[in-house]
Formats: structure tokens, C-alpha cells, sequence
């Protein structure tokens, strides 16, 4: 069977968007809405395990506004049976989101009259999202619109469709209460002249079990076409659209081969204060970064061997939860299943290498009709080299600097590199790098702070040249 | 001396080779990926793809010399040095080392491996195919085309082709370069880039027109690094491609049309360097339909007196025999 082409549209009646940035939801759709309530696309999350040309994919949504708008219509290549179509665990995506999401280290500096030892503890920008919703219903109408396949799938309603004509499609969706944005109809129409169907998701209210999530929708197929159709989600002229690929492979890294695939700039020292606002540092960092990139490229956040990580952000997947979200070959190689989760490890020991056979990476995109015309094509590579967004912090030393020699050089090397710190945070996120120094000083990361010769100018090379200055 | 006299000096002695302009167009290329792209080539990767070409070079030199030798004994020796030189000398007259160099360029800028024996290994079969694969005289496969089909699907993902790792500014920069090279190494073949190019961007067009989709997606998929690689410096071989301008047309608009169908059909990436792979047969056919003044490096001296590869038959320079 063979199932193709998944771009997703729900329907977000998002309110808030809070500190959550890497995790946020929405999807690489446009949404579809039965009330004029103020939807505005945020962010998709979409796993993408691929083998060959097996591919599994799993939608999910940060969704948080009343479930009776929500609806998700994709297109899709063929008609799925009912047994490639499956409801995920939502865990299961924000365990991959925070194992995968770029992460803060810290260090601590030792007494630099002793021997330095080094600590570390992460933080990672992730948040589990609380969404609450309830549902739609829908009739069915004859406009040019066959309805191939009807499906109930845990709490969603779904139904194959194909059309003669998008403009058929688009008035059917719409006399059924789906708000399809104008403008739709070229890209609707582009799909269908290419043979492809629409999948359309609801939630049946009835069959909800009313917890305030949503869960994850997953479907198998088979397609040699390694891709992801985002045009949909470029429809709705409300801005740009955020998404997150996480691609599970054998092989290892996944890249686009239509946009230039980018890593996220990582393994920066960055001032101390960063730690209360890494979702905010983590929003700017990405935004100026894009901005960097004219607004086209698709940053890599994670690259990474699945039986391990270091610093963890989470804990590695397990082999069950990798399997739920379709890892398919774990079974194939005759493994045992081993349906217990890796506890957690003490801090600053390595995890136990769990022999997993699976290699993530993230991908994460802010898109555009206009910056991303296309759809996103993938393709696995043999590229196994680790990656991950990672941000450091070095805490220091405080006592007395004038304790030994040695103290009162590492206070003198505090400042230069706190000034490094605030350098590297404006570089990333384009804050202004005076507020950052500002901020630090107040917190206490400042020459006077560490007794060492007030900030004040520093002399020219010259002058220190013949101390006549 | 002036400014303006070095300047022109400077480029006579890189005019006296069509291949020079290539080689610089293609270094500049390669740094742009190396420079501009966390994905990009690799010296590493490009020093191990010199050492495939220039062996397989060496090694084809030597065996064509070999074969060469014999029928020319009797002409007599025009060398008057020690036995060792002439054996050296002789044994690799004719060593193209400027086109191996090309093709490593070309293959390292498109190749991407998680081993560098697969860029090694790329040069190698390249270049091996450039002596192995002939047909009255001229290859059949543009040696850095042929390596990167056969390792990358032999190899499967451990081996692939990278085309879109160019971000926007650096592939106008690139296509401005490859444009360039090209005007200046050799007008002739501005043809087959520029028909290969118009054929492919009119297939995106039409498929576009046809789904309605807007111009921005044909105009997007122009963009792509392996596109401009491949259209200035691959499919421009002059001793890969038809000799007469109808024939080149023709050729080019086939691999254009059957690039876009592979992409299309079965979602290949990098499509164009399997379609010319694949209709390299088609030259031979070409040529024999539409028979034309083979061409020969150097052309612009009037006279040639270096083809690309040692032909055993109709070589015009004066030959060396072993003591």
C-alpha cells in the first residue's frame, strides 16, 4: 500500500505560547476551523522512521483549543487500510522532543587553588504541552467528492477523500464546517492533478475519552519518495510556520535535498542567566539564526546515535517506545524486546549504551510560502557523525581571590571570559550585547564583582607597550 | 611592467589550456561548498579522490602507451637520453593529469560518504572508465559522473549525492563562476550547457503550469548545486558528448528530459547524473547520425597536439620509444 505525502492541517485555537519554543505545536498544515476564533498556525511535531521505502509517520500537535475545531486534512497518495492507520501514545513524541532538544550544561569551577573538578547538570528546553479539546462532527455530500475509505481510529473520525476538482473538495470541506483558507485551491489542486488523495481527521467527541490531550496520529506505508508536504501549512497567511522533524533511520543522518540543511550553532559558553531564560534565549537564538540564513535553511538541532546521549536531555527511548512509533526493524532482527525503560542514570555518569540500531535527527523549520515554495524532500545518508545543540554554562569559583596566586589570576580570567559569554549570546540571538553585559553585572558576573580592576577602558596595545599611557 | 601587461600575461598562460579555466571555476566551487556548507566538501575528501583519479590515470597512460609502443617502434626514436628517463618518460607521455584533476574536483563537490574510500574509490572507477569504456576513440561516460552513479549505488546510503546543501547567495555566486569557466574555456560547449539548462528548466515550467503551481517552485528547483555542477561542468565534456551542435541539442534535451522524468517517477536525487549515465550510448549514435570535426583540447592554439587520452591510432605528438 502506498500511502504518500503527508502534510497536516489542524485547526489551533492557540492561545498562549509561553516558554515552550522547541516543542510547540501546530501542523505543517493550514488550519481548518468551524469558528472565527483566533487560530494561528505554531508549531507541528512529525516522526518520520524510515527504512528503505518504509515509512512510518506520526503527526502530533501541541493543540490546546477546543477539540471541535480541530481537524487535520493531509494529502495522501493512496488510500490507507484501516490497519495502517494507528493513534500514538503522545508521550511517546515529547520523549523524542526533549530527548532531542537542544540542551544546557552546566559546570561548576573549583576552588582554583585545588584541583578543578567539573559538574554538570542539564536543562533542557522542552515543556510538556497541556492541550484541551473536544470535537467536530461532519456530514457527507456528493460535490465532485468520493469518500474512498471512513475510518474510526481511537477518538478520530477519518475519511479518505479523492476529488475531480479542488474547488469541488474545497466547497465540500467547507459546507462540512471546515474553514479552508482562501488560496487554498491551487495548492489542493496541484496535489490532486498529481493523483493524490485527501486524508481528513476530527475528533469524535462521543469516543473522546475528554483528557485534555490529543493524541499523536500514526500511519505505515510504503513509498520510494522520502518527503514531506508542507504547502498546505504555507496557505494561511498567518505567519510562519514552525516545525520539527524528528527522522528515525538505520543509516544515520537525514538531510533536505531541495533546502540547505544547516546545524544550529552549538557548544557555546553562555552567561550564567541564560539558565532562567533558555526558552527565550532558544525562540531568539533560532529566529536570528534563520534570519542569518535569509530565511531558508533547515537547521539540524540533533544528530545522534539513539542508544546513548551525552549530556542526556532525556533519557534514550526505549525499545518498546521506539517500536510504537514504528521503528520496524528492531523486531526483524530477531532482538529480544526488552519493554523496560533505561532508568535514569546518576549525573556525570555516561548512559549505559543501550545497542539500539536507530540514528535521530531533528530537523526544525520556520517556513513560508515564500522561503519554502516546495515541499520538503529528505534523504537518508550514511552520515553517522553525532551532533546536538549544546549550551554551556561555567559557574564560578567564589571565595577569596587573594587567597593564593592562582586565585587571583582565574579572577582575572573570569572577567574575559565572562566578556567571551556575553559576545557568544549576542552572536547567536542578536541581543544587544551592552543589556547582556548589564544583565550579568547585575547578577553578579562582573570585574567588580570579583574584586578584579574596575571596568573601566582598557588600555591600548601602545600603552601597554611602553607603559607610558 | 605594467599592471595590465601582468594581468595579461597571467591569462594567456592560463589560456593556453581550456582546462585551466575549469580547474579554477571548480576550485572556487568546491571552496564555496567547503566554506559556506556544515555539509559540505571536504580536502580530505578531495585529496583522496586526486589519488584515485591520478593512479587510474597513471595506470590507464601506462597500459595505452604499452599497446601504443609496439606499432610505432618501427618510426624510429627521436629521444637521445638514458634508457631510464625514456622508460619513465615514455612509459607516461600523455598523462592527463589536468583532467584527472577535473574529474576529482567535479566528483568531490557531488559526492558526499561517511568513508573516504568511497571518493577514493569514485576516482578510480571514473577514470578506469575513461580508458575501459570507448568507442572509436572517445570515452563513453564523463569519468566524474560514471564514479559517482557506480558508487553511490553501490554503496546505497553510505554513499549519496548532495544537491541542495548550496545556500541562495552561494549558488548565484557558483552559477556565475561555472558561467565563466565556461565562456572562457571554451565557447563551443556554452551550447549543451545552456540547451541542457533551458530543456530542464522548461520541463519544472511546464510540470508547474500543468499542476499550477507558482513559478517560485520551478525557479526554486533551479537552484540546486548538483544542477550547476552538472550543467557546466559535466555534460559540457567535449569528449563525452556529440560532436555536432544538432547532435549536443539533441543530447541535451534528452538527459534534461529524462532527468526530470526519474525525479519525477521515481524521486531520484540528483536525477541528471543517472540520466546522463544512462544515455551515454546515445553520443556514439549521434555521432555516427550526425558526423562532425571531432574535438580535441587545445583547439584554441589551432592546433591540437594533446588529446584527452592516449588514442594508439592517430597520435599527432611526436611519440617516445622505450630503449
Amino acid at each position: 500500500m502506498n500511502l504518500k505525502q503527508f502534510g497536516a492541517a489542524l485547526a489551533f485555537g492557540l492561545t498562549s505560547f509561553a516558554l515552550s519554543a522547541p516543542t510547540a505545536s501546530a501542523f505543517c498544515g493550514f488550519y481548518v476551523a468551524k469558528a472565527d476564533t483566533d487560530l494561528f498556525n505554531d508549531a507541528s511535531k512529525v516522526v518520520l522512521v524510515r527504512d528503505e521505502d518504509r515509512t512510518v509517520i506520526t503527526m502530533a500537535s501541541d493543540y490546546r483549543g477546543d477539540a471541535s475545531e480541530f481537524a487535520m486534512v493531509v494529502p495522501v497518495v493512496d488510500i490507507p487500510e484501516r490497519e495502517q492507520i494507528n493513534v500514538a501514545n503522545p508521550a511517546l513524541v515529547d520523549h523524542l522532543d526533549e530527548y532531542t532538544a537542544p540542551r544546557l550544561v552546566e559546570y561548576y569551577d573549583e576552588n582554583p587553588c585545588e584541583m578543578r573538578k567539573l559538574q554538570r547538570v542539564t536543562v533542557t528546553a522542552s515543556r510538556m504541552p497541556e492541550p484541551v479539546m473536544e470535537s467536530v462532527a461532519m456530514e457527507a455530500e456528493d460535490l465532485g467528492v468520493t469518500i474512498e475509505a471512513e475510518y474510526e481510529v481511537g477518538e478520530y473520525d477519518i475519511l479518505i477523500l479523492s476529488a475531480e476538482q479542488s474547488d469541488g473538495l474545497i466547497t465540500w470541506l467547507n459546507q462540512e464546517g471546515y474553514r479552508i483558507p482562501d488560496g487554498a485551491e491551487d495548492v489542493v489542486g496541484a496535489y490532486l492533478k498529481r493523483g493524490m488523495k485527501f486524508f481528513v481527521a476530527k475528533v469524535n467527541l462521543e469516543r473522546h475519552s475528554g483528557s485534555s490531550m490529543l493524541r499523536p496520529i500514526q500511519v505505515a506505508y510504503e513509498d520510494d519518495d522520502f518527503m514531506l508536504p508542507i504547502r498546505l501549512g504555507t496557505v494561511n497567511a498567518e505567519g510562519k510556520q514552525e516545525l520539527f522533524v524528528f527522522a528515525i533511520t538505520r543509516k544515520g543522518r537525514v538531510e533536505t535535498t531541495n533546502y540547505k540543511t544547516v546545524k544550529l550553532p552549538s557548544n557555546m559558553d553562555v552567561p550564567i542567566y541564560v539558565k532562567d531564560e533558555f526558552g527565550e534565549f532558544y525562540k531568539a537564538m533560532f529566529a536570528h539564526q534563520t534570519e542569518k540564513q535569509n530565511n531558508k535553511a533547515v537547521f539540524m538541532e540533533y544528530a545522534w546515535d539513539m542508544s546513548w546521549c551525552d549530556p542526556c536531555a532525556a533519557n534514550p527511548l526505549s525499545r518498546s517506545e521506539l517500536r510504537e512509533l514504528g521503528v520496524m526493524w528492531l523486531d526483524e532482527q530477531g532482538d529480544q524486546i526488552d519493554p523496560i525503560r533505561p532508568t535514569p542514570r546518576p549525573m556525570r555518569s555516561r548512559p549505559m549504551p543501550q545497542a539500539v540500531d536507530a540514528f535521530v535527527t531533528r530537523l526544525h523549520v520556520r517556513y513560508d510560502g515564500k522561503s519554502f515554495p516546495e515541499d520538503l524532500n529528505f534523504q537518508v545518508t550514511g552520515d553517522r557523525e553525532n551532533y546536538q545543540g549544546r549550551y554551556v554554562l561555567r559557574h564560578p569559583w567564589r571565595g577569596d581571590y587573594g587567597q593564593c596566586e592562582a586565585a587571583g589570576e582565574y579572577a582575572e580570567t573570569l572577567v574575559s571570559r565572562w566578556d567571551k559569554e556575553a559576545d557568544a549570546l549576542s552572536e547567536l540571538t542578536g541581543w544587544d550585547v551592552e543589556d547582556i553585559k548589564q544583565k550579568m553585572a547585575d547578577g553578579g558576573y562582573s570585574a567588580a564583582s570579583v574584586g578584579v580592576a574596575p571596568p573601566k577602558e582598557k588600555k591600548k596595545w601602545w600603552q601597554r607597550l611602553w607603559g607610558n599611557g | 611592467m605594467g599592471v595590465k601587461d601582468a594581468s595579461l600575461k597571467i591569462f594567456k598562460a592560463i589560456n593556453v589550456d581550456a582546462r585551466h579555466w575549469q580547474i579554477i571555476a571548480l576550485s572556487g566551487l568546491f571552496s564555496v561548498s567547503f566554506f559556506t556548507s556544515d555539509f559540505g566538501a571536504t580536502p580530505l575528501s578531495l585529496l583522496m579522490a586526486v589519488t584515485g583519479a591520478m593512479l587510474a590515470q597513471a595506470f590507464g597512460t601506462v597500459f595505452a602507451n604499452a599497446r601504443a609502443a609496439p606499432r610505432k617502434a618501427p618510426s624510429g626514436t627521436h629521444w637521445r637520453v638514458s634508457r631510464a628517463q625514456v622508460g619513465i618518460v615514455g612509459w607516461f607521455a600523455g598523462f592527463q593529469w589536468k583532467s584527472a584533476l577535473i574529474t576529482s574536483l567535479g566528483l568531490t563537490i557531488l559526492l558526499r560518504a561517511d568513508s573516504l574510500w568511497f571518493w577514493f574509490a569514485a576516482g578510480i572507477i571514473g577514470i578506469s572508465a575513461k580508458f575501459l569504456i570507448r568507442y572509436k576513440g572517445k570515452h563513453l561516460f564523463n569519468p566524474a559522473c560514471i564514479g559517482i552513479v557506480i558508487v553511490s549505488l553501490l554503496a546505497g546510503a553510505d554513499a549519496w549525492v548532495s544537491p541542495g546543501q548550496w545556500g541562495q547567495a552561494p549558488i548565484f555566486a557558483a552559477f556565475a563562476i561555472g558561467f565563466a569557466a565556461l565562456v572562457l574555456s571554451s565557447a563551443k560547449r556554452l551550447d549543451i550547457a545552456l540547451g541542457f539548462l533551458a530543456g530542464f528548466a522548461a520541463m519544472l515550467v511546464g510540470r508547474a503550469l500543468y499542476l499550477g503551481d507558482p513559478m517560485t517552485i520551478p525557479m526554486h528547483q533551479m537552484q540546486s548545486g548538483a544542477l550547476l555542477v552538472f550543467a557546466f561542468f559535466m555534460i559540457t565534456d567535449p569528449r563525452s558528448t556529440p560532436d555536432s551542435r544538432t547532435g549536443r541539442f539533441v543530447f541535451a534535451f534528452a538527459v534534461a528530459a529524462l532527468a526530470a522524468w526519474l525525479s519525477w517517477r521515481f524521486h531520484i536525487r540528483g536525477s541528471m547524473l543517472y540520466a546522463l549515465a544512462g544515455l551515454a550510448l546515445l553520443t556514439p549514435i549521434l555521432d555516427r547520425l550526425l558526423p562532425a570535426k571531432r574535438f580535441q583540447w587545445n583547439s584554441k592554439e589551432g592546433h591540437s597536439n594533446e588529446p584527452e587520452t592516449v588514442r594508439g591510432r592517430t597520435r599527432v605528438r611526436p611519440h617516445i620509444i622505450r630503449a
